[in-house]
């Protein structure tokens, strides 16, 4: 069991024949991934790596193959009308990795996810990895161990850094899920949180988040409602000046809005312990695991 | 993307919002060629900086005669101007709007953004013109009404309405601001805006309608789609780091500290500043160098982060997902090479080829780099240095 993705995944890949589709495809495949085929228009017929077909259009691809899944890598310009098409198609999950997609793209997309059932992740996300079981996107495979905790979070690096950090405890994960950093994008905490509820392999949940909107705060209140697994937070940008995009679109304090410490209060609201900086992740988990009585069955690797 | 308030005014006039007449100037001479033009008794003389806040710092000023236009023209160009949104260190002005001045009858606020949480274009009005909007929302949240806008099928009649009765508009000039509403809407899709402001938007005693401020920002990733955007960028108004930066596809916010550091990442490189703070150090940037660093771009940012003598050191937190820790330790070795390394440099490599990215740095035997195993050794240690270095200039600056 796990989130989302997993055994049962079977990946499309669209824009299967950029540098970097074939590159992470290698990786993909490499870690057991089931990926099916991929989708580059114009270049049906083709074969990626040797072995992955290739289809104009994502319907194509779905048909032949019974793909339920897709990750997208084309280009900013290209990329709503892509999620678009993986909508579409009746795809179960889309997973957007592409950057930079203008904002007012993916308040279509939004408008055009109504009343369809794929769930869609990102954009500008590192992607989702279940693991020994499926990768989709770029999170680096070694550093992820087998075990009970789910990892959310809305930035790639941090993702790694903290998944490494319970790696190193001795705490193994089940699924991580990086949300992305835009401003409108697909799912947010709470989907992803109602999904690692619901999966009974995992025990608790990190969740990692940043400056800018509010989600971390609609978070902390349904977790408080309804999360029966203890959650582990982590805020970045305590520093960061209001009015200023620290790199991600959507990582910005604007009308008062957004600072970590709301969102570090409204964490700590509802229970939640928050690690004081980014080098304590692992430690903080490691802390609230055993408060909890769950650090033996954590402690997997 | 942010732009002036002329040029704000401008392309509201485009959509067909009025306007006051009204022209940028540049000199002093200028803005009294300009304003001899006018018909109204008053000219308005505006400082024109990206910042809001203007008129309390004094760079808002009526004028009621040629002499006295041309005399707050020579006072507000050239001076720093400091406004609760500009930073204690101000911005410098090198521009005026020029216009005519206007009989006021009652003042609004008008603005459109895109609300992530419904993930729509929302529309927001106010009674409560000329205010802070964001005073007006945390003091009185029940003075600011909202419409909310279905992409699909756009700004509807009916919400204009209803917009303008809570507003509080008098029944001759409804229309006209319902018609306003509608061209502002348009502007905000048409032009991928992330913020089209009217504060405020007035009603005059001859009952017009009119954008006495005019603020629009732009969303860097559909810049693309408007050269005509791009072109009214003013390089003046950003930050020479960030500007280089951004030339270099690098992410970098200046924080105005003495530690600098870099980071792949943006959430790692936000973490990064919060742990120097965190240790008692003044963070000096964000510095995010993205997935796919090159030797060169290393290098690069090591450039614009010595570019000055603010930095008293640079602490290195990487953790190599994509990016790999070898290319990110071959771009300290040629950055010494390149640039010189002038302040310590303290590196934690961690992730995808770290073994190999160590032994370079080891190998390379640089005085200036100290390689840390752990990211909180690498924190402290940098905020430790940066405060050596700084009392060691001091000391110097005396002797």
């Amino acid at each position: 069991m796990a989130v989302f993705v997993g055994k049962d995944t079977k990946l499309i890949v669209q824009g299967i024949t950029g540098r970097q589709a074939t590159f992470h495809t290698k990786i993909a495949l490499e870690y057991g991934t089931n990926v099916v085929a991929g989708v580059a228009p114009g270049k049906a017929g083709e074969k990626v790596l040797g072995k992955i077909p290739v289809f104009n259009t994502v319907s194509e691809a779905k048909e032949a193959t019974g793909g339920n899944a897709s990750v997208i890598y084309v280009p900013a310009r290209f990329a709503a009308d892509a999620i678009c098409e993986a909508i579409d198609a009746g795809l179960d999950f889309v997973c957007c990795i592409t950057e930079h997609i203008p904002v007012q793209d993916m308040v279509k997309v939004r408008a055009y996810m109504k009343g369809k059932k794929t769930r869609v992740l990102g954009p500008n996300c590192p992607g989702i990895l279940t693991v020994d079981e499926c990768r989709l996107g770029l999170l680096p495979t070694y550093i992820h161990k087998k075990g009970h905790v789910g990892v959310i979070s809305r930035s790639g690096t941090l993702t790694y850094e903290a998944t490494y950090q319970l790696t190193m405890a001795g705490i193994g994960q089940t699924t991580a899920v990086g949300l992305g950093g835009d401003p409108v994008k697909g799912m947010d905490y709470i989907e992803a949180l109602e999904a690692f509820n619901n999966d009974d392999d995992t025990l608790a949940v990190i969740m990692i988040g940043e400056i800018g909107g509010t989600a971390e705060e609609e978070a902390a209140e349904w977790i408080k409602a309804n999360m029966k697994k203890p959650v582990i937070g982590f805020i970045s940008g305590r520093q960061a000046p209001p009015g200023k995009r620290m790199g991600h679109a959507g990582a910005i304090i604007s009308g008062g809005k957004g600072t970590a410490d709301d969102k570090i209060k409204a964490l700590n609201a509802a229970g939640i312990e928050v690690a004081d900086t980014v080098a304590h992740i692992g430690e903080t988990a490691v802390r609230v695991l055993k408060k909890a009585g769950l650090y033996d069955k954590c402690h997997t690797c | 993307m942010k732009i002036h308030e002329y040029q704000a005014k401008q392309i509201m006039k485009m959509y067909g919002i009025s306007v006051p007449n009204g022209s940028p100037a540049f000199s002093p001479e200028e803005a009294a060629r300009i304003a001899k033009d006018f018909d109204a008794p008053i000219a308005v003389v505006k400082a024109q900086i990206h910042a809001g806040g203007r008129g309390k710092a004094g760079g808002v000023k009526l004028a009621h005669n040629i002499d006295e236009v041309k005399y707050y023209a020579s006072q507000i160009l050239g001076k720093v101007l400091v406004t609760h949104q500009t930073g204690p260190e101000g911005k410098m002005v090198n521009r005026l709007l020029v216009e005519e001045g206007s009989n006021i009858e009652k003042e609004y606020y008008l603005g459109f953004v895109i609300d992530r949480e419904t993930a729509n274009v929302v529309m927001m009005g106010s009674a409560e013109g000329g205010m802070e909007i964001e005073q007006v929302a945390a003091e009185m949240p029940d003075r600011i009404f909202k419409e909310y806008i279905d992409p699909t099928i756009g700004l509807m009649p009916f919400q204009t309405k209803r917009m303008a009765y809570n507003m509080k508009f008098k029944d001759k000039v409804i229309a006209k601001a319902q018609k306003c509403m509608m061209d502002l809407y348009n502007l905000f899709v048409e032009k991928d805006c992330t913020l089209a402001e009217c504060n405020p938007l007035v009603v005059t005693v001859d009952n017009k309608v009119m954008a006495l401020d005019a603020k629009l920002q732009f969303d860097d990733a559909a810049i693309y789609r408007h050269p005509e955007i791009e072109a009214l960028r003013d390089e003046a108004e950003e930050d020479p780091k960030e500007r280089a930066a951004a030339k270099a596809s690098l992410s970098y916010v200046n924080l105005g500290g003495d530690v600098a550091c870099m980071v792949n990442g943006a959430g790692l490189a936000m973490a990064t500043v919060d742990i120097i703070k965190f240790y008692g150090g003044e963070p000096a940037n964000f510095l995010d160098v993205g997935g796919d660093s090159t030797v060169e771009k290393i290098a690069e940012a090591f450039r614009i982060m010595q570019s000055d003598d603010q930095v008293c050191s640079v602490f290195v937190n990487i953790f190599g997902g994509i990016n790999k820790c070898d290319v990110i330790a071959g771009g300290i070795v040629e950055a010494a090479k390149v640039v010189g390394l002038k302040v310590p440099v303290i590196a934690r490599l961690d992730g995808t080829n770290h073994e190999e990215g160590r032994r370079i740095l080891k190998e390379a035997n640089l005085p200036m780099v100290h390689a840390v195993p752990k990211m909180e050794e690498g924190a402290e240690l940098a905020v430790k240095l940066a405060a050596e270095l700084k009392a060691k200039r001091a000391e110097g600056k005396e002797a």
